[in-house]
């Protein structure tokens, strides 16, 4: 598939203005086509030729190769001990948080698992926010109480870590946004293991019945932990499961049929109420840190994956393809992500934990004034604030 | 020059003290994440030939015999075809084939309703719940419809035949949903049983037990223990009697009650109090907390006076608490000093500050010398 490319820049001879105008040579948009999407209970579905810019493809390339290396360098930090507890990790998965980022704005709501790394990056929290909270430090987004699976900002309602139960909070989150009157929608985001659990029914049920503006992604990686999902899911064509509620399945590893499809879902459900997304993707490591992720799938799976479908490398093919940007470009800010990463990832390791009477805060807001919180026996106990 | 050079030598001096204090300072977080010393049980002689298992192990035997000896029995959870995330199903697929070891959907209210269906039909239903802390989308199930299920029903139905097991406890980096201890949330609903062993003979026994009891039964495994916990556990099938507590160590001074991980705690309290005080302690692990035996814990607070109640799980509402009163109400006059509960934090179990919040075997001691001192 060849790019059409537009260049709108004129193209100086080199010898007139010399190397450093070398950068106007790039073309500035170009248009792709998507694989066809596949769609349920629609007459039309999201177009599948799409544009983008220069710009935009040098910022979804380097979000895309930001979350890669965070992810890398969060792998490596839980082995070497510095990041306890559970840790999940989004590598394979990154063309889906930044096609969707890039679909949205940031006054709409989002809402996620425990895979939560890639989807706090991109909703706006800084590598070494990430990083600090899995490390558990003050300096953490969530200020190192929440770990891997619980992280916040703005319009980003987490990280939650029991398999399914965000699905109907984001249906709530919807209701609330409509309610408010505001043209805003709420992305409810769920695994393809997640999508067998009965509370995703009766969030359906109640989102359709009320024509809420939320949309339901299932991140269909093939695997609910362990199990593969033609063993798990008694129908694995996610898109469909809403039954009476509108799906499109598409491409996850290619973020413009990601970011294109997610429009397209925005829009029809500020009109019409909830739609349903799945987006085929893959993760390349194994469910939580704890699971090699090699007992149930092969090397040779992923080693193909990795090879013919990896998001990141689709991205580079389109921006060299197009004239974009040279390889050299992209070794630049490879090295760039890799710098900022890394130095994020000091500073997580050596930033101070947070003190302890803070462990005694926020369990539940305005105390009685007298309200101690009781630790392990009857000497012990502590002020707590709301 | 010379005086650049001691600089250097200064410099590296610093940093390899530096170096060693590090080092020091993680021996002692290792040390204190692994907040307990197990000492492992020895088997009964009667019990036959034995073989060297931890407790994902032990639990795999007792299910191998289970599924051996009864062709209804089934195994189902959360991949655990291949063996469940903490290996306790090891094998038993291979052995006892698809049909009666098999995964299931992320689905634990289904898992659990599914369960209670089977053994409602007759069939013995063993069923994982991947962590303890996942139970809760199964608590509507278990509490609503197992437990009442032989009452509401007049004694015509019952569910008695399932058991469901979960991991449970602190394991040193957890953090919120991987580290609760659930027992009080279900001994507070009557018609289940809520059994803990604190190791793998125990585990097997009282396995086996809740599997063959007509009632359900949910079976809570310290996770801590899984690899650590190693003795030497009989290879065929016995039972440890349920709603039977254990008089592990012998004491006269201060009765010390926990359960799972905790009893291995109140073990070096015990080793404690004997050497810094000359304190004779009786440990009592409760192994059942629904129906408990008070027999065991009154007839010892009797001999001894002074009661210590200790498990991970938050003090409020936690099973000490019915402990504590019960035992107040039958024993008043012989207390010698206010019992003692030394528990969990009334907080959520937090990411950071894990060993901060265990009940661990200096704040059993501070209660120990508190009760002594009354």
């Amino acid at each position: 598939m060849l790019p059409a490319v537009r260049q709108r820049i004129l193209i100086f001879p080199k010898s007139l203005f010399g190397s450093i105008y070398q950068a106007n040579n790039y073309a500035t948009e170009a248009t792709f086509k998507t694989q066809p999407y596949k769609l349920h209970m629609l007459e039309n579905g999201p177009s599948t030729e799409v544009t983008m810019t220069r710009d935009e493809g040098l910022q979804y390339y380097r979000q895309m190769q930001v979350i890669r290396r965070m992810e890398t360098v969060a792998g490596n930090l839980y082995k070497a001990k510095a990041i306890r507890g559970f840790c999940h990790l989004y590598s394979g998965q990154e063309a889906i948080c930044t096609g969707m980022e890039a679909a949205i704005t940031k006054e709409d709501a989002v809402i996620t698992a425990y895979r939560a790394h890639g989807w706090t990056y991109i909703r706006g929290v800084s590598v070494h926010g990430v990083l600090a909270e899995l490390t558990g430090r003050a300096s953490g987004c969530t200020q190192g109480k929440g770990g891997s699976m619980h992280m916040y900002t703005k319009n980003f309602y987490g990280g939650n870590g029991i398999v399914g139960a965000q699905v109907p909070l984001g249906a709530g989150i919807a209701f609330a946004l409509k309610y408010q009157k505001k043209n805003n929608v709420c992305l409810a985001l769920y695994g393809d293991g997640a999508a067998n659990q009965g509370q995703l029914f009766e969030a359906f049920n109640m989102s359709q019945l009320w024509k809420l503006p939320v949309i339901y992604i299932c991140e269909n990686n093939g695997y609910g932990m362990g199990t593969s999902a033609e063993r798990a899911a008694a129908s694995t064509t996610y898109y469909k499961r809403g039954d009476y509620i509108p799906g499109i399945w598409v491409d996850g590893m290619d973020v413009l049929a990601v970011r294109e499809a997610t429009r397209f879902a925005k829009d029809y459900v500020l009109k019409h109420g909830p739609i349903l997304m799945e987006t085929a993707t893959y993760r390349y490591s194994g469910h939580s840190m704890s699971d090699p992720g090699t007992s149930y799938r092969t090397r040779e799976e992923i080693e193909s994956v990795r090879g013919k479908r990896d998001p990141i490398f689709n991205l580079k093919e389109k921006l060299l393809s197009s004239g974009f940007s040279t390889e050299q470009d992209l070794k630049n800010i490879d090295s760039d992500v890799r710098k900022e990463v890394d130095e994020a990832a000091e500073k997580a390791k050596s930033d101070p934990e947070l003190p302890l009477e803070e462990l005694y805060n926020h369990i539940i807001v305005d105390p009685p004034s007298d309200m101690r919180v009781r630790g392990c026996d009857v000497t012990i106990s502590a002020p707590t604030k709301g | 020059m010379a005086a650049l050079k001691g600089l250097i030598t200064k410099g590296s001096l610093q940093k390899l003290v530096f170096s060693n204090v590090r080092k020091e300072f993680k021996t002692r977080i290792f040390a204190r994440c692994s907040h307990f010393t197990y000492v492992p049980d020895t088997p009964k002689a009667n019990h036959g030939e034995t073989t060297r298992m931890n407790l994902f192990q032990s639990i795999n035997s007792a299910m191998d015999n289970a599924l051996e000896q009864d062709p209804t029995a089934v195994l189902f959870g959360e991949d655990v075809a291949f063996g469940g995330v903490f290996r306790c199903s090891i094998g038993l697929k291979d052995k006892y084939g698809k049909d009666r070891v098999f995964n299931t959907p992320l689905s634990e209210q289904g898992i659990v309703a599914f369960g209670i269906g089977l053994a409602v039909v007759g069939a013995t239903a063993i069923a994982e719940i991947q962590f303890a802390d996942y139970i809760f989308p199964a608590y509507d199930q278990i509490v609503n419809e197992a437990a009442k299920f032989r009452y509401r029903t007049g004694n015509l139905f019952d569910c008695g035949k399932l058991t469901i097991r979960a991991p449970c406890g602190a394991v040193g980096h957890g953090a919120m949903y991987h580290s609760q201890s659930v027992e009080a949330q279900f001994a507070h609903t009557a018609g289940l049983k809520v059994v803990i062993p604190r190791g793998p003979i125990q585990a097997k026994g009282l396995l086996l037990s809740c599997i063959w009891d007509e009632n359900p039964c949910i079976f809570l495994e310290p996770k801590i223990l899984y690899r650590s916990a190693i003795e030497e556990v009989p290879i065929h099938k016995y039972t440890i009697p349920l709603s039977q507590a254990e008089v592990i160590l012998e004491g006269k001074d201060v009765t010390l009650v926990g359960y799972g991980t905790q009893v291995h705690v109140l073990r070096e309290v015990a080793n404690m109090a004997q050497e810094r005080l000359n304190v004779s302690c009786e440990v009592i692990d409760l192994r059942t907390i629904l129906p408990y035996d008070f027999e065991t814990i009154a007839n010892s607070v009797v001999k001894t006076g002074r009661l210590v109640i200790s498990h991970e799980a938050p003090v409020t509402m936690g099973f000490a608490t019915e402990i504590a009163t019960a035992v107040q109400e039958e024993c008043f006059l012989n207390l010698e000093a206010p019992i003692q509960r030394v528990c969990g934090y009334d907080i959520p179990f937090p990411h950071v500050f894990e060993p901060f919040c265990l009940p661990d075997k200096y704040r059993v001691f501070e209660a120990v010398k508190k009760v002594i001192n009354f």
